[in-house]
């Protein structure tokens, strides 16, 4: 496993995997959302309190996931920056916090449009939506620190220790509606097995996450690869300069 | 039809959030590839340049 490990940390087979394995992800991220939006807008039933608005869960949720399931990517991949100093792990870090930062983006936003109507309001300071915002914020000062220094290095060591000590915040989302009282609702796929949901609701949220989780793997692996090329580039453009002196 | 997308008294809320989010992933799709392609092209037209 280590062996395997190893050589998919050499830049230039990463390459050849991702390039291989990038139609398929996407199809399937193409085929789960295109699933997922027909049964999430056409054919699941309204919530018997929130009515139609319960249809907002199917891009909520999600995003929910991804916020955390990314930042999680980036908090391990800083990680094995940080004690094993892979070429390409830092680079994950980097690819993989934007994507994350959008899905935290949405999943505010979007968490906001299902409040007004269900709570009254927009936004309160309650745990579960605070400990997101952080999650929002926490992604902001990663991609701050990678740009603030000169040298990249220093830049994806400083994000790298943000990364791993915000990841604290990540099971503090995970619980604020357990652990305090909050105006959000419990999960509603908690229990494995037996979640608390209507069958017919839970195969549009699960085709929905898995299209996002899908999603998220193919630009990041588009991402990830963007970033090998651009260290080439960078290589070349430095073996020109000195050829020419 | 009008039924359908008035969402129960809630199309304010249930569209524009359907709607960020096909955005905001249309968005992080399209630069991902977009920036990729670029470096490609930089890639191959550095390589013509070597020797």
């Amino acid at each position: 496993m280590s062996s395997f490990f190893n050589r998919l940390a050499n830049p230039t087979r990463f390459v050849r995997l991702a390039t291989a394995v990038l139609p398929w992800t996407a199809l399937l991220a193409l085929a789960c959302l295109g699933s997922g939006l027909y049964f999430a807008l056409f054919d699941s039933p309204a919530d018997y309190q929130q009515g139609e608005s319960v249809r907002i869960m199917y891009v909520h949720v999600p995003s929910a996931w991804l916020a955390m399931a990314g930042y999680s990517t980036v908090a391990i991949s800083s990680a094995c920056a940080l004690i094993w100093k892979h070429p390409l792990a830092d680079l994950i870090a980097k690819s993989a916090s934007p994507v994350g930062a959008c899905f935290a983006l949405l999943c505010l936003l979007t968490g906001s449009l299902w409040g007004k109507p269900m709570w009254g309001t927009w936004w309160a300071w309650d745990a579960r939506l605070t400990s997101v915002l952080i999650l929002f914020f926490l992604y902001i000062g990663h991609y701050a620190l990678l740009h603030a220094f000169d040298d990249a290095q220093r830049g994806a060591k400083a994000a790298a220790v943000l990364a791993l000590a915000g990841f604290i915040n990540v099971p503090i989302i995970k619980f604020s509606v357990d652990w305090w009282n909050t105006l959000h609702q419990p999960a509603s796929v908690s229990k494995m097995g037996m979640p608390s949901v209507d069958p017919r609701m839970l195969l549009p949220l699960l085709l929905m996450a898995f299209g996002y989780t899908f999603f998220f793997v193919t630009v990041l692996l588009v991402r990830v690869k963007g970033e090998i090329l651009a260290a080439k580039i960078k290589a070349l453009r430095l073996g020109q300069l000195q050829a020419a002196q | 039809m009008n039924d359908y997308l008035a969402m129960g008294g809630y199309a304010a809320f249930v569209w524009p959030a359907y709607g960020l989010s096909a955005i905001v992933m249309i968005g992080l799709a399209a630069n991902a590839w977009r920036s990729l392609k670029a470096r490609e092209k930089d890639l191959a037209r550095l390589r013509d340049q070597l020797p």
